[in-house]
């Protein structure tokens, strides 16, 4: 028996510069951050503070790195395609061989989807939950530093991919007969199923984690329709994980049985039938957009009210919107293959209730518009990007209530049209929400501004990027214009694919400006030094110190109305003279900080490399080390420590010194 | 405006599908029914602003018109398609473009440097902006839904095309990677090359010998997967002679790019001709023909066979299918003509 299972020196790919150039850029850039935090002296505190960390505004953080680092990687290969399709036509074949450029697109799509779209909206509900309910934490926090870990496990095995072995060439889909054994017999199905499943249970893990947050962790007082929008769209999203996360699960298990153990669930022989793939994919697909959507929704509803400095326009209209877009996001998922044969009446009811969906969204469309009638509006970076937003995703939603007509999806369906729509949705919708958020949220979690020069520049060179790399996509679609082409022979269709390629470019500029953002910021960060409250917020996230302490409240806010934050504010301008009472702290006890989720995600990857190698021993002692990480923490003696009160109240009376200032 | 052949055809429906919206009396390049509209002059800036949204609209939509698309159509199937696709477009657009309008036009005026703008901090709740809010999107919803739901119906890809003339039956494989096209009346095959009759159904039985394929026509209509041990079924007809490019437009591994073929519509005395001329020349495609041409290679030129084993199509499905129902099988296979 070989030790080694399949792996050899022949997995690397030495004859591919690209592969290689990228491979060694990646190593050189991991070995070079890890010797400057060795020679620094930084390991001590990077574990103290952050690696064990179970404190969900840290978590929360580095799950938002983590989707940072990813957009880079999954950004360079959206250049690589962009460019391979402008040089690729007529007989040319481009610089990129088909072998390169399909695991190109299904590493693009794997990577935005999984793990930047989803870290970026986990990393947001991570850090802004807790402190919006007004808790001291998410209900497991140790759980949740299992989750981020099993997360980075998942991205370290797709990139790991990137150099031993291969990636799946089979599109983010990974659509059987194509990715069973008999038509993809190499490893890098194997690395696409591992690390989705590794990554899937940690997002699962969330899931639960925040609905059990959100449910039965709020302060005191704050009903269900107290809860900040934001709350509501995050707990939408969360059911949606529970929901929806096992099902992938357990698809992709039954593939993983077919490729390891001979089983036929989707095989072209014994009976196998793939199209069961197909539904049960997009059973968890389609949900999974809206547990992207909904959270971004959030940021926009708390963006737009605060800095209209009104309240959000038709708050029970938003919750209600928001948990039909949760039920009905199951009822729609055979719109993603009108086109393969179901009779009139199946695809005329999946169109008509994709179309359905499309009203509590324009609902909260119209709801944020009458949230500025009557305002005062601040032209804010995180209002710029949700204007862009607003204007976008309109347009994006058109064009997929479009494809919902199942005729006209018979003629569009995987066209380079279909490819703008859900870019035109994600990019429009998730990425600006996130980015208005990041913006938002940023002197919270620092207690310093970001840049607003670089930040608008930024803005711009998305938002105009994004127009000039998509709409000529969708003329390109209607010219009949396939995806995941990697050359095609019609000339007719280079131009636009060029104009594409120069769209692209100009969301780097957008990503750079990001980049210089930061840098500038951390520079200038005595400068953009920031209290508790800098927008003038609603909520109470905004009461408490910037950064807020581990223990986020001294005393746990009691809540009596909607933007109780808000409304406490307006009552303490209008009656300026009130003797404040002596405030009572008491000790606070928090949870320890735990090696558990590093442990075990380690132990993961091991796993999880093995087991794509077929290197049983190792998957074993992977899969061991995995189950007693959990057991020895199981059995530990204490797992909390006591904050002392007078430590709470040294804190407190500073922040309440500094914002009085 | 007028950039090639086909724009004054997309801009009718493009005008249709606009109805009701102010376009100038008359337009140097395109003719159009100007009687349905009413021009006053006291309008001229909106009419101006609007000519040239439609303006830029339409010259990118028959831009992508003029090349192969699906807006330049060349069959019924294609043509009520993008009636379709125009249709439920225009619906949309009419609250689509106000929408985003009074998004920023709102946003401007209450940016808080404008003195002018009433604050109303307290404007949170009017149950007749609800009503309204959950009844526009409604109302439009309804609107396109109905399209949807009897484009369904009358587009399923399986309905047969209403005709004086018999269809031509045509079976189609999808192998890895190129097409094959069998006509079991003619007793004939092709590769990579689809030569159907004007003017005359062509009904479609489809299958895939492996992974998944999707057979698409963009100039005459409806796409439809392929996949093994399934025959998914399509009806398509082609008005106009001419090339029309197909491709697969379901990814399915190397040499997928290269998986396109050309569908010759000929006149209708031409299609017999070519029959008895692709009986005289060319292989015959039996059991061990096929089994070669199933082996996968890349960028396969057009050819043809004189003569097809019998029930090939079915030996095929059957293939990937449980060997023990066969009866059940030719019923599938057959099923699709009779109806």
């Amino acid at each position: 028996m070989n030790l080694l299972g399949k792996l050899g020196w022949s997995a690397i790919p030495f004859d591919q510069p690209i592969i290689m150039g990228a491979g060694a850029f990646m190593v050189l850039a991991i070995v070079a951050i890890l010797s400057w935090v060795t020679l620094k002296g930084y390991v001590p505190y990077l574990w103290r503070e952050w690696i064990t960390s179970v404190d969900h505004k840290r978590v929360g953080v580095m799950y938002f790195l983590l989707a940072l680092v990813m957009l880079l990687r999954g950004f360079a290969d959206a250049m690589m395609m962009r460019a391979q399709q402008a040089v690729a036509a007529g007989g040319a074949q481009g610089y990129l061989p088909p072998e390169h450029f399909d695991q190109v697109f299904s590493a693009h799509g794997t990577i935005m989807i999984f793990f930047v779209a989803m870290p970026f909206v986990i990393g947001l509900m991570n850090f802004v939950l807790p402190l919006q309910l007004g808790v001291r934490d998410v209900a497991f926090p140790t759980l949740n530093s299992v989750s981020f870990w099993l997360t980075a496990s998942g991205v370290l095995l797709i990139n790991v991919s990137l150099v031993v072995g291969e990636f799946a060439k089979t599109g983010w889909i990974a659509y059987p007969p194509l990715s069973e054994l008999q038509f993809s017999p190499g490893v890098g199905v194997d690395y696409y199923l591992w690390s989705l499943q590794i990554s899937g249970v940690g997002t699962l893990l969330t899931g639960i984690n925040f609905v059990t947050t959100i449910l039965k962790l709020r302060a005191p007082g704050m009903g269900y329709m107290r809860m900040p929008v934001f709350c509501w769209t995050s707990l939408a999203a969360n059911l949606l994980i529970v929901a929806a996360f096992p099902v992938l699960t357990a698809t992709l298990g039954m593939l993983l049985l077919d490729r390891y153990l001979g089983f036929h669930f989707f095989t072209v022989d014994g009976q196998g039938n793939a199209m069961m793939y197909v539904n049960l994919f997009w059973v968890w697909g389609h949900p999974e957009v809206y547990i992207l959507i909904l959270p971004a929704f959030g940021v926009f509803s708390e963006v737009v009210a605060t800095f209209s400095g009104k309240p959000l326009f038709g708050y029970r209209s938003m919750v209600a919107a928001t948990m039909a877009i949760c039920v009905l996001s199951f009822l729609v998922w055979l719109h993603h293959f009108f086109t393969m044969g179901a009779s009139a009446d199946v695809n005329g009811f999946f169109g008509v209730m994709t179309m359905i969906i499309a009203v509590p969204t324009g609902v909260k469309v119209f709801n944020w518009l009458f949230t500025m009638y009557g305002g005062r509006v601040r032209f804010t970076v995180p209002v710029l990007w949700s204007l862009g937003f607003m204007v976008t995703f309109v347009i994006g939603g058109m064009t997929g209530v479009l494809m919902a007509v199942p005729p006209a999806d018979f003629q569009l369906h995987n066209s380079l049209f279909l490819v703008a729509h859900f870019h035109n949705v994600i990019i429009g919708g998730v990425v600006f929400g996130v980015m208005a958020g990041y913006n938002y949220w940023f002197p919270k979690a620092f207690g310093f501004m970001l840049d607003e020069r670089w930040g608008r520049w930024s803005f711009w060179c998305w938002l105009i990027g994004f127009y000039v790399a998509f709409m000529p996509l969708y003329l390109l679609g209607l010219m009949g214009m396939t995806r995941r082409m990697q050359h095609y022979d019609n000339p007719a269709w280079q131009p636009w694919l060029i104009v594409a390629a120069i769209g692209a470019v100009i969301i780097l500029a957008g990503i750079v400006c990001q980049i210089v953002q930061l840098v500038v910021s951390i520079r200038d960060r005595d400068l953009l030094r920031v209290t508790g409250d800098p927008w003038n917020g609603r909520t109470l996230e905004w009461s408490t110190a910037s950064p807020p302490p581990a223990w986020n409240f001294a005393v746990l806010p009691h809540v009596a109305e909607r933007d109780t934050y808000w409304v406490g504010k307006q009552r303490a301008s209008a009656q300026p003279a009130q003797p404040v009472p002596q405030q009572q702290y008491e000790p606070i006890e928090m949870p320890r900080n735990s090696p558990v989720g590093f442990v075990n995600a380690f132990f993961a990857v091991v796993a999880g490399f093995a087991l794509v190698w077929h290197i049983w021993w190792m998957a074993g002692l992977g899969l061991l080390g995995t189950f007693l990480a959990i057991l020895i923490f199981a059995f530990r003696d204490e797992d909390e420590i006591e904050v002392p009160a007078a430590q709470v109240a040294q804190f407190d009376l500073v922040h309440k010194a500094e914002v009085a200032i | 405006m007028r950039l090639c052949g086909c724009s004054p055809a997309a801009y009718g429906i493009w005008c249709s599908a606009l109805r009701r919206r102010s376009f100038p009396r008359s337009s140097p390049t395109v003719k159009m029914p100007v009687g349905r509209w009413h021009f006053h002059q006291g309008q001229g800036r909106a009419y101006t602003r609007f000519r040239l949204l439609a303006t830029s609209s339409i010259a990118a939509v028959t831009l992508a018109g003029c090349s192969d698309g699906v807006l330049s159509p060349h069959g019924p199937i294609a043509s009520a398609e993008r009636q379709v696709l125009f249709n439920s477009l225009g619906i949309m657009l009419a609250i689509v473009i106000p929408t985003i309008l009074a998004t920023l036009g709102v946003a401007f005026w209450f940016r808080s440097s404008n003195l002018r703008a009433r604050y109303m901090p307290d404007f949170e709740y009017s149950g007749r902006l609800e009503m309204l809010v959950w009844s526009i999107p409604a109302m439009t919803v309804l609107l396109v839904g109905g399209v949807a739901w009897v484009g369904a119906h009358d587009l399923d890809p399986r309905k047969p095309i209403a005709s004086a003339v018999d269809p031509v039956r045509v079976q189609v494989v999808s192998l890895d990677w190129k097409w094959l096209f069998i006509y079991p009346d003619q007793g004939i095959a092709s590769v990579n090359q689809l030569t159907v009759p004007v003017g005359t159904p062509v009904s479609f039985e489809l299958t895939s010998s492996g992974v998944m394929n999707s057979f698409f026509v963009p100039q005459l209509g409806s796409q439809i997967y392929t996949m093994a041990g399934m025959v998914t079924r399509l009806q398509l007809q082609a008005d106009h002679p001419g090339t029309y490019r197909g491709l697969s437009a379901q990814y399915s591994g190397n040499g997928f790019a290269d998986m396109r073929f050309t569908v010759d519509a000929v006149p209708t005395n031409g299609f017999p001709q070519w029959v008895t001329a692709t009986r005289r020349a060319g292989p015959l495609l039996d059991a061990q023909a096929y089994a070669d041409l199933a082996k996968p290679s890349e960028a396969v030129a057009p050819s043809t066979y004189r003569d097809v084993a019998p029930d090939l199509f079915n030996s095929i499905l059957s293939a990937a299918m449980p060997p023990h129902n066969p009866s059940q099988l030719t019923y599938l296979a057959s099923q699709g003509a009779k109806k």
